[in-house]
This record gives C-alpha cells, structure tokens and sequence, in this order.
C-alpha cells in the first residue's frame, strides 16, 4: 500500500504501509523529472523518500529531524511543526535524529532529507515550507480513514490529541487507523494546511525532547559515542599556518604504555578550505585517551613556521588603515548609490570612525571530535556532530571511494556549533587516522579522534578580524545624507572556490541598514591576507559590520544632540518595505522600528538624558527577523556593571517561544560575552590562546542576571532563531558604556579597551 | 559488547556497598562510583575524567578544558565538587563518587536538581548540563538557600550562555528540596 502527492514540481510526498500497521509518511525529491515518477519505480525507490513521520499502530508516533541539533532547539520545533499539522498528540511523540540520507541514483548521490545543514538559521524557514505538508498528509488520510470507520464525511470530522473525532462526539485513535490510514488513495493535491487559529502546538512553549537524556548524563554526544572499543586517537598538529614539522620523538610515545601506534598524517593538497585536515600533524593512537594524551605529550613535537608566517593583528590592522587610504587601489564595492564623494563636498558636517574587531574563535563546548569505522573493503561508518552532513559525505566519499550506500553518516545532537562544524576538516582527519591505521593489533578496530581545548583553540576557522571605517555627511536639519563604509578583512572565502569579486559575501551584507535609508549611501570591501583559517561565525557577515554602523549611528546622534533612539527611528521613517537582495527580505522599516520602541519602552528608556547608568540601544534585521538590544550599565571603578538586558524579536510567528526565548538570551549573552573579553591574538606566527584562562568566556560573572526578552506577536512566516540575537547586542552594549563613562569604545574587546581609555 | 583493555579495572560484583570487599586478586585503586566498588589497576597518574570515561563507559561528565576551568567534567568526591580533569586516580584511594549518573533513584526518579533543570528548559546544546547540576547538587548541599552571589561563585561556563535559566532552575530546586524536607 502506498501513494503520493505532488507537491510543486520536484518534490513530492509519499506515504505506505509500515510493519505493524503503521502509517509512514516521507517527502522526497524528483530530481530533474518532469513528471512524477511512477509508482511502481517509487516502491522500489523508496529509500529515496526521506521518511519524518511513523504513526504506530501502538499510538507512539516516531518523527524524524533531519537538521542537526547543535543546542538552537530544532529537535523539539521542527517535530512540533510536523506534530501541529497531524494534530498529534504531543506526549506520545518520539523524536529521533535522522542522520544523513543519502541513496544511490544513476552514479550520483541522491539527498534524501534536503539539505541538511544547521546554519545560519535556515531550518525553520524551511521546515515551514515543506514539514507542513508531511503532517497535513497524515492527518488527511487519517481523517479518511475514520470517515470509512465512523461512516461520516471526512470533512466533518477534526483531529485532536492524536483522535480523530466526529461531530457526534464518537472518537477513534489515529493509532487504530494508521493501517487502514495507508491503504487509502492519495488526494489529487496537496491536502490544505491548518488554520492558524486552530494550532495547538505552534506558539506554544516546548521544553527540549532531550532534557531527560541530557540531565541524566545518558545523551550520547559523538565525544561519548563509540562503535566497539574505539582505538583513541589524539594529534599533535602544527600550530603555525604554512608550517611544517621540525622535531618530534616518536619512539618516546610509542614507548608510553598503551600507546598502540604513531602515524604522520599530511593534509591532501589542493582541497577546499575545511574539506581536508588543517595541519600536518602526528597521530597517537591508543587503548585510552589517557595513553594517547601520554602519548602526545611524549613526542615533545616542534613545528616550523614557514615562509611569511602569519602576522600579527596590529600588522593587519595596520594593513587596512593603508589600503583605506590608498585613493588608487579599487576595492569591491558592495552597493553604491547617488554619490557619497558629492555628498561630502556639500555636507554641513561630515564625520569619521574606525573600529577594530580581533579574530575570535569558536570554542564550541563540545571540541571537534569524530567517531570512524572503516572496513577498507566493505563500508564506513562515521559518526560526528556536524552542521553539515552532506558536506561530511563529500569527504568520505572522496577519501574512500565508496559508493553512498556503503557510507552510513550519523549525526548526534552536538555541543555547540556557532559555525564550527560547518567545516569538515576533523571528519577528514579522523577518515585519514582510519586509512593510515596499520598496526595489525588495531586494524579492525573502529578509532575515535578527540581534540583537546588547546587543538580547538589554536587550529579553529576563526572569525575574521575586521577593521571598518565609516564616514557620514549630515545636512543643516542634521539627516544623514551619505554614509561611507569601507571594511577590511581576510575573507572566509578565501580557498573555497570562490571568485576574488564575491569573497565580500561572508563579510559584510549589501543591504543592511542604513543602507536604503540614505540617499547616497556607498559600502566598500577591502581583502586582507592571511593564513589562518576563517568560516562562519554565528551569521559574521552580519556581526562586525553592524557593530560598526549601530556606533556610528549612535555617534552621530550624539554628534547632533539627538536621542539615540529618536536618531534611529527618524532615519527609519515611514513604515515602507526596503529591497534586500539577502535572505529574508524585504525589509519592512515599520517592524523594525517596532522592536526599537519596545526594547526602549521595556528599558524606561525615558531615563537616558538623566540617569547615572548608561542606556544603549541597537537593532540588526537578520536573515528575516528584527531584533532590538536595549542595556543598561553603571560605571564601576573599573569598568562596568551590566544592570539590564533587554533584547526583542520579531521573527514572524513563533514556533516555540520557550526554544527561541532561549536562543535570544543564549546569543546575547555569548555576543556579550565576545564583545567583553575575547581575542584571538597571533604572535610568531602562531595563535597564542590555548584555554578558558587566556580566552575566557565568560561564567555567570559579568554576565546579566537575564536576559529580558520580549517576543513580537506575529502571524508572518517565521525566520530562524539562532543567531539573530547576535549582531545587535555587542553595539547596544558599547553605546550603554559611552554613557555610562564617555568613553566611546571603537576597539574590542570592549574592557581592555575601556581600561586603556579610562 | 565493548572489549576491556588489559589494564582495564575489575569492577567487584558488590550490589551494595557496605559489603565488604573481597580480598584483593590484583593490587589497584579501590574508590566507589555511584554506590559501586571499583578497582583501578592501570596508570596511577590517570585522571578521573579518564578513569569514568574511557574505563568505566560513564560518560556523563564531559571534556572541556583540561585545566579544571571550564567545569564540564565536575562530579562529586566525598561530598565535595570535583574537575575530574583535575583529580588523578593516585589520589582516590577510598573515595566515594557521584557522577551525574547516580543522581537519579534506581526507579528513575530525578533528583530535584535534575527536575529542575527540565521544568525551566535550562538547556540549549547541553554539553555543560551534567557539570553544571553537580555543581549546582553541591552547592545546595552546603547552602539550603543560595544567594545570586553563592550561584556566581560556581563559575562553571555554559557556552550556549543558559545562565539565566540555570540560575532559575537552582533556584526553583533550593525550593522543592526545602518542601521535600518540610
């Protein structure tokens, strides 16, 4: 038994009978078909068919996430989603990671759960567009089902709590209708979607599917995870950029009790930034991660730095201030328009800022770890926290070989992402530790690559350090009338294919006000080099540069003795739509002046002319929501205390306010956090942070004691979570200590900066 | 099944605790983990974190730092918050351990920390949970009623930033804990 449904025109649903009188219920993909393939080839295919819903003929219904977890909640909403659509009842849902899916299709691998990829907040968006309709399929036949049981039309039934229910009040569990359920012929179309007023579980708060197994220490990370009795592996990896091994003792280590092998591991050459293994390095392989942490430290390995090592920042920074300042050089420009250079000449006022934003690093909690079992003649299974599986299986299956049905991916709820495992590169190492691994006693044993905090910190694709200028022109009433801004940093582009006019694109974004708010408005790009790695960095194109213009716009209020706020909803203007050629656009001024207002009104933002502590205030449009920080902060005697947060959000309809009320505080406190204390600093050619002591994040201590978040009531599609509380809350905090102390902070981190001012 | 190495440890059959143990076949380490006897036979110089991961498959008490600042690996050793980073096996010798593992009731009733922790949805990615409960168990061990200030002297680091809900969530505990007694 089974059927489909045509959903647009290369995806589809597809429902069957499951074993025990289960309905399962799955959307897959016709790659380059024009018509929907026949039914019978899809028996056949239905491996294909990413199955997210089973509905057991003993009530429990199983839903798939195909997203990875990295702590942004999409386990628990991307479920809800699904379960709101079937009408479901919430208790007896069972939520299980899906891994990757990946089938064979004329020599090429099909990709049977979409994209997969957990970054930039693009899973709910898409989980709106297609989940939906996985669950509206349920419920439908379901509904047919019971109209057949209860001898009703289907439209006059309702589902409820996992019952479908008759006007007359008689009730049948879906339960005991799932196998008449796939035995029923498909709708024509796509069944319709839910009314919002009828949702039970959408814009409901939902507490995580995997709080019990987190709390009692019985969730497997990939870091706990194991197949067998893994050999353990650590590496001592070249720490400088460029740089190769000097020295390194290897029979010391292998001499270290339990030590069963040492083997060079050397990068493949001419891979795609975070697609290979970093660094050369050596492996310890052991019987415990005691023995091979023994073992490493036995090698007393030196490195060598290579021909012009990486630089120091200020060498960069330095670089940047000359290319500004070098009329003859021709950066990319991102968007121009009217003339600044006219707009200057004919200014009342013109002003000028630099700010300097350091390299910082992930420092997921979680490091990078991966979990292998290579059989060289059969399969490979891996098992790795990773934002992007597909990207996982590109490096398996180059570095193997095999064919997608012989790779089996497994994707454990992750300690942290932010960006990190985005890259590949600790899945290839571990896939080259499981080739090279010889020793007869271990051949067959799977291995499990642990990095240590130091190798997380010093070999990270870390966010680039930034340097931005901004000048702006005012008019006699004091608008602003052209914006200036010139940013240079090493693109995290840079060796990923990427042609030399786009690598701005993982740096700065186009549109992001002020830009369509003034008139002659002109944002320019300048590349720095460097070596070391760069990658995404909790949505960074949007990080750095809306620190530098949320200052500057607060300097120019400032400048004119304007209310910060008053300055930014004034440049806003009337509520009208703004083309954004990014994700999630247009932009609509009035919604975001909206979260300005409440931020400010939850803040008692009539306080700032007058109170002893400083009010800051900034906003960021990101990836389709709007978001407003407001923060409070006193002087102390040496630095600041942080009173109040406030931040606001209006991400379209809320999916789960708990989970996104989570992921607003948890990134402002981590931009705070940033933004306070942290650098990744080069010296010798080399990364010099090696722990929490010399890269502290920060503890409970100086962070707020909450974050106050207020969620904006919406009906519009919802956007993701979890990064937008990001780019906002570094510029409304540095803005509250201009306040606060008159010391405008144009470098972070913020209190090195501060106490080198005061 | 998981294969032990050859150094790896002779976990003694003994249900309960007070048993005494049986006489040594091979000399090691004894020390109790979440009411269970175990003997350590391998490297002396071994850290806890190792010994509860690696050996015993207890793997609730996470990596993060190495250095004992971080707090991810914190367990509780004769009654005290530990980084098991920190604490080598030499010196465990007749210890008794709580790992996250044995907070919960054989019958799989939660801890009132650990209930906590759910009923204000404290986590995000989770990594730092099961450090952050045992410390906060032994915070409320010594301080029925911990201030704001008390919770800031845990300091263990949650990278996802859940600090305010964690606060909440000891809280929220400090009080079922006192009714649970009243």
């Amino acid at each position: 038994m089974s059927g489909e449904v045509r959903l647009s025109r290369r995806r589809f649903l597809k429902y069957a009978a499951g074993s025990a009188g289960a309905l399962v219920i799955g959307i897959g993909t016709a790659e380059a078909l024009d018509r929907p393939p026949p039914l019978g080839l899809l028996g056949d295919a239905w491996a294909q068919v990413g199955p997210y819903l089973r509905i057991a003929a003993d009530g429990r219904i199983y839903i798939g996430v195909r997203d990875p977890d990295n702590g942004e909640g999409t386990s628990t909403s991307l479920a809800r989603i699904i379960a709101e659509e079937l009408d479901a009842d919430w208790s007896r849902v069972i939520v299980e990671p899906l891994g990757l899916g990946v089938s064979q299709g004329n020599g090429e691998p099909k990709f049977t759960y979409g994209r997969q990829r957990s970054g930039d907040a693009t899973s709910i968006p898409a989980a709106w567009a297609d989940l939906r309709q996985a669950g509206a399929l349920g419920r439908w036949l379901i509904m047919q089902a019971a109209a057949r049981r209860l001898g009703v039309p289907a439209e006059q039934l309702r589902g409820e709590n996992g019952m479908a229910i008759a006007a007359d009040g008689r009730r049948v569990s879906y339960a005991d209708l799932a196998s008449t359920a796939a035995g029923i012929d498909a709708p024509t179309s796509p069944p319709p979607l839910k009314q919002a007023d009828r949702y039970q579980l959408i814009g409901q708060p939902a507490g995580d599917v995997d709080a019990r197994a987190v709390v009692t220490g019985t969730l497997r990370y990939a870091f706990d995870d194991t197949i067998g009795d893994p050999v353990i592996a650590v590496l001592a990896r070249c720490p400088y950029p460029g740089g190769s091994l000097d020295n390194a003792d290897r029979e010391a280590a292998r001499k270290v009790e339990g030590v069963y092998d040492v083997i060079d591991i050397t990068p493949e050459k001419g891979q795609p930034l975070g697609q290979a293994a970093q660094a050369p390095a050596i492996a310890v392989l052991a019987r415990d991660t005691w023995s091979a942490l023994s073992g490493r430290a036995a090698l007393k390995a030196t490195w060598k730095a290579g021909d012009n090592p990486e630089p120091s920042s200020q060498t960069l920074e330095q670089k940047a201030l000359d290319l500004f300042g070098d009329d003859a050089l021709a950066p990319s420009t991102v968007r121009n328009d009217g003339d600044v250079a006219l707009a200057r000449k004919k200014a009342a006022r013109a002003l000028e800022a630099t700010y300097f934003q350091p390299w910082v690093a992930h420092a997921t909690a979680e490091t990078p770890n991966c979990v292998v079992r290579l059989d060289p003649d059969t399969s490979i299974t891996v098992i790795a926290s990773t934002q992007s599986p597909r990207q996982a299986y590109t490096v398996v299956q180059r570095m193997t070989g095999f064919r997608p049905e012989q790779i089996d991916i497994q994707v454990p709820r992750g300690g942290g992402g932010f960006g990190r495992r985005l890259e590949q590169d600790y899945v290839a190492e571990a896939v080259a530790v499981a080739l090279a691994k010889k020793a007869d006693t271990i051949r067959n044993r799977s291995i499990k690559v642990l990095w240590t905090r130091d190798d997380d910190l010093v070999r990270d694709f870390y966010r680039p350090l930034a340097v931005h200028r901004l000048n702006a022109s005012l008019d006699r009433k004091k608008n602003i009338v052209g914006w200036h801004q010139r940013m240079a940093s090493p693109s995290a582009l840079v060796g990923r294919a990427t042609p030399d006019n786009r690598l701005w694109q993982s740096e700065v974004v186009p549109d992001a006000l002020p830009a369509g708010l003034v008139p002659n408005f002109r944002s320019d790009w300048y590349p720095l080099d460097s070596k070391l790695a760069r990658g995404d960095w909790r949505g960074s194109p949007h990080v750095t540069p809306t620190f530098a213009s949320e200052s500057f716009i607060d300097e120019l209020a400032h400048a004119v003795k304007a209310n910060p706020l008053d300055f930014r909803l004034g440049l806003l203007g009337e509520a009208r739509q703004l083309p954004y050629s990014g994700r999630g656009g247009p932009i609509d001024t009035g919604r975001m002046a909206n979260v300005l207002k409440l931020a400010a009104g939850k803040l008692d933002w009539s306080r700032w002319l007058r109170s002893e502590n400083g009010l800051g205030i900034a906003c960021a449009y990101v990836f389709g929501a709007y978001v407003a920080h407001a923060i409070e902060v006193a002087p102390t005697t040496d630095g600041i205390d942080i009173l109040r947060v406030v931040c606001v959000a209006d991400v379209g309809r809320a999916i789960n306010p708990l989970g996104l009320e989570a992921q607003l505080q948890g990134a402002t406190m981590d931009a705070l956090s940033t933004a306070l204390n942290l650098a990744i600093t080069v010296k010798d050619g080399k990364v010099q942070q090696t722990g929490f002591r010399d890269y502290p994040i920060a503890a409970t201590q100086p962070m707020p004691y909450d974050v106050e978040t207020v969620i904006v009531p919406s009906t519009a599609d919802p956007s993701g979570a979890s990064v937008i509380g990001v780019p906002s809350a570094a510029p409304a905090l540095a803005n509250a200590v201009f306040r606060a102390t008159a010391v405008r902070v144009r470098r972070l981190p913020l209190l090195r900066e501060l106490a080198r001012l005061r | 099944m998981a294969q032990q190495g050859p150094t790896s440890p002779v976990p003694v059959p003994t249900k309960d605790a007070s048993q005494p143990a049986p006489k040594p076949v091979r000399e090691g380490i004894d020390l109790i983990v979440n009411d269970k006897r175990y003997r350590h036979t391998g490297d002396k110089t071994m850290p806890l974190l190792w010994y509860l991961r690696d050996v015993l498959r207890l793997t609730g008490a996470k990596y993060g730092c190495d250095q004992g600042d971080c707090g991810f690996c914190t367990v509780i050793v004769d009654g005290k918050a530990t980084a098991a980073c920190q604490a080598k096996m030499e010196k465990m010798s007749g210890k008794r351990v709580t790992t996250v593992e044995g907070l919960a009731g054989e019958d799989g009733k939660l801890h009132p920390v650990q209930q906590a922790w759910i009923d204000e949805d404290a986590i995000m990615c989770g990594f730092c949970q099961p450090g952050q409960i045992m410390a906060a168990v032994d915070l409320l061990s010594r301080q029925k009623n911990p201030s704001d200030a008390d919770i800031d002297k845990i300091g263990n680091l949650c990278r996802c930033g859940s600090y305010g809900r964690i606060r909440k969530a000891i809280k929220r505990a400090a009080g079922a804990m006192k009714d649970g007694k009243a």
